[in-house]
């Protein structure tokens, strides 16, 4: 894609990058309701791993479709990758963390590969 | 119409960066805290996101990439160092808590120390939505 191209393909471009960004933002509070509202340490968890990175690469990729740089989108493609990675490691570490401390109900947890925590 | 989708998108952003503030406020323990906080930092990269989409600039997408690389070591680091706190320590106090504090000082603090190695381990079973045992 080129940087300036008024046309046809402009315009489907920001359309398309429209929905996506109303739709990345609509994940992204989603997983703030979520924050707020789920009761247990695992629950708010799954709503800051889940929703919010699906969240955050939809308004990433509007952001590539309203740029059109190919150098931009190769690094808004090194930010989705950082995130998909890191955040299953944050998320398995405060687990576990959660798990040892005490804040997890062993019962929620099938099949319990921990044991007994202490 | 894109002007529309960004003041939008940008007061979705603002309130699920407000909701995840309330959470770091409300606690209950330094975990969630971190949670909330991993929340935080990925919202305000998409509030980034959302300011390079209006201006159609390329400088700030960097930013993006270095807050998406260092964004989880937070919450990495409180998992490593988490401990068991005793119950209502990760709350914040309202003053006169604090004034109530400061008034029977006589209370030695290394006894509630001592109860977090040796205590029951459910300390958080009074927690909202914590199963009952």
């Amino acid at each position: 894609m080129t940087q300036v191209e008024p046309g046809l393909w402009t315009t489907v471009a920001d359309s398309l990058a429209v929905v996506c960004l109303l739709a990345g933002a609509f994940l992204t509070l989603a997983a703030g309701v979520g924050l707020t509202r789920f009761p247990s340490l695992l629950a708010r968890m799954h709503t800051v791993t889940k929703p919010q990175v699906l969240g955050l690469v939809l308004m990433l990729t509007a952001l590539a479709l309203r740029v059109r740089s190919w150098s931009a989108v190769a690094m808004l493609v090194l930010v989705v990758a950082f995130q998909v990675i890191t955040s299953p490691v944050a998320a398995h570490m405060v687990g576990r963390a959660g798990f040892r401390t005490g804040k997890v109900d062993p019962e929620d947890l099938r099949p319990n590969e921990f044991g007994e925590p202490d | 119409m894109i002007l529309a989708a960004v003041i939008a998108a940008a007061v979705l952003v603002a309130v699920a960066a407000l909701l995840a503030l309330v959470r770091v406020e409300r606690g209950p323990s330094m975990l969630d805290r971190a949670v909330a906080l991993d929340a935080l930092t990925i919202t305000l990269v998409g509030a980034i996101a959302i300011e390079a989409f209006w201006s159609r600039r390329t400088e700030t997408i960097p930013i993006l990439v270095a807050l998406s690389m260092v964004g989880f070591v937070g919450s990495v680091t409180m998992a490593r160092f988490a401990a068991k706190e005793p119950e209502g320590e990760g709350r914040v106090r309202s003053p006169e808590e604090v004034a109530a504090q400061a008034r029977d000082v006589d209370v030695p603090r290394g006894e509630r120390r001592g109860e977090q190695r040796g205590g029951p381990r459910d300390v958080d079973a009074e927690d909202e939505g914590g199963a009952a045992r």
